[in-house]
């Protein structure tokens, strides 16, 4: 079986039963990507597929097979921090940090998403093209991801800091 | 987890021969549920069949309508301009439901197909009917806040999780099915089961039969359709009650309405019985607190449960409010 992962090319014989987040830390030592509760509740195991932000521990490594994964250590780009992950020092978007990896993956695919106008649950007018910027639309496009030390205003801070900059706007949380 | 055989197949027609040939095969969509349920040994399929690469197309039908490939994302769905401009209860229900991160992988029929998230189910040391008919049924006498109250039997009280369904409840929209005998449509009100004697048949599906596609049919009235969710924390929660409603006004008489509730039933719940008493009527107070009283009529609270009668009442009658204030203001829009 064979996978792009950060970039690379790699190949491993797995098991059907083995998920994408046991096949990345087990298979590949990418033990970056984090595993929380196994069951799709924390968001600690989210990386990027094809540019999307999925749960790792629900998906089965075979399924996956030919696509373009991007996890925590694949953010960086040669050795200059994505902007995401320099908000959240800048920030102090953690505590312990064991959902940092999952909370970095989730945000840069929060800003795609928004970026593409995809709306949420508490978006007003769903029919608009525009969205417009809020703290319930951050929380709740954020709402798969837990952190147990309870850093989400630092989290928050960062994330709105980070889309700001991309979006070339001050926003405010 | 136990061990079993895995399939990428690129049609519905592949799919079929595959499922035929197969001992105990599952069709896998995004995994999201049936990979956890698996884990738990909930779900102990020999054969995985992913169709995911099934059509995940969103078309215009003949008749104005939307036919959704069954292999489409809930997030492509509910993002998809059409479905949020034309049938905007649709988007809000698949948004108020899961995660992003859930919602990029699970497809609309594998939403369809997500077993309950009764805990007792999951639990393979507790007794349930719907994992094992005929064992009994741990939720009764236990912790049932999340339960249903319409459409229980004394064999299973589950909930029906999705909130996309309770949505396409409202819409009249058909499933469309392909199997070994070839192809049939079924409304989504007729396709799943409320559990009776048999808690563990859920669905109208047969043997080897695949969702292909779901369709929707025109409805003017849908432009002006909400879905309302209460839970018990903010997001990412399932719903203790929901509502999806749509009304059309003449004068000040209820011409057509539609309704169904999530959270409450132990399939999409389509309130029959409650646009009955709506239709024809003068939109007042009166009107709605009836309407409410007719569903809720067959309910069947257990203790642990009972609040949700007070919930779906205040709920139900503060959306259809909205949705005639609504109706009012708007005009023909």
């Amino acid at each position: 079986m064979q996978w792009t992962i950060n970039g690379q090319v790699r190949e491993a014989e797995v098991d059907f039963r083995t998920s994408l987040l046991d096949l990345l830390r087990e298979q590949f030592q990418l033990s970056g990507t984090k595993k929380g509760c196994n069951q799709g509740a924390c968001g600690a195991c989210t990386v990027l597929v094809d540019g999307e932000r999925i749960n790792a521990c629900l998906a089965l490594a075979v399924q996956y097979q030919g696509r373009e994964i991007t996890t925590v250590e694949g953010l960086a780009e040669r050795g200059t921090l994505h902007p995401v992950q320099t908000a959240f020092i800048e920030h102090d978007g953690f505590q312990c940090g064991y959902c940092t990896p999952g909370q970095l993956c989730s945000a840069v695919g929060m800003a795609g998403e928004f970026e593409r106008g995809l709306p949420s649950a508490v978006t007003q007018d769903l029919a608009a093209a525009d969205l417009e910027w809020s703290r319930d639309e951050l929380r709740e496009r954020m709402s798969g991801n837990l952190c147990r030390c309870g850093a989400y205003n630092g989290i928050a801070d960062a994330i709105t800091a980070a889309l700001g900059r991309e979006l070339g706007e001050e926003l405010t949380r | 987890m136990r061990a079993f055989d895995y399939h990428q197949v690129a049609d519905s027609e592949q799919a079929i021969e595959q499922a035929v040939r197969s001992r105990q095969a599952k069709y896998l969509g995004g995994g999201t549920n049936l990979v956890d349920l698996m884990r738990e040994t909930v779900e102990r399929p020999q054969t995985l069949i992913d169709v995911t690469r099934l059509s995940r197309d969103i078309d215009e039908t003949a008749e104005d309508g939307l036919i959704i490939g069954a292999a489409a994302t809930n997030a492509a769905l509910a993002g998809d301009a059409r479905i949020r401009s034309r049938y905007p209860l649709l988007s809000r229900a698949i948004l108020s439901g899961a995660s992003a991160q859930i919602r990029n992988m699970a497809t609309v029929g594998g939403n369809l197909l997500q077993r309950t998230r009764c805990a007792y189910f999951y639990d393979v040391a507790t007794r349930c009917n719907k994992r094992e008919p005929g064992a009994g049924c741990d939720a009764l006498e236990g912790f049932h806040r999340y339960h249903a109250i319409l459409g229980t039997s004394s064999s299973c009280i589950a909930t029906h999780p999705s909130d996309m369904a309770v949505a396409l409840a409202a819409l009249d929209a058909r499933i469309h099915l392909r199997g070994p005998e070839g192809e049939r449509q079924l409304a989504i009100t007729e396709f799943h089961r409320e559990p009776g004697e048999r808690p563990d048949l859920e669905t109208e599906l047969q043997p080897e039969e695949l969702i292909v596609a779901v369709e929707l049919p025109p409805l003017p009235m849908a432009v002006r359709s909400e879905y309302r969710k209460v839970r018990d924390r903010a997001s990412y929660a399932f719903a203790l009650v929901s509502v999806a409603s749509m009304v059309e006004l003449d004068g000040e008489t209820i011409q057509n309405v539609r309704l169904s509730l999530g959270g409450v039933g132990t399939k999409p719940w389509r309130a029959w019985r409650a646009e009955a008493a709506l239709r024809g009527q003068p939109a007042t107070e009166a009107t709605l607190a009836a309407a409410v009283d007719a569903e809720l009529a067959a309910a069947r609270p257990l203790p642990g449960n009972a609040f949700k009668l007070e919930l779906v009442r205040r709920l139900m009658i503060a959306e259809l409010s909205q949705r005639l204030s609504d109706a009012r203001n708007g005009g023909d829009a």
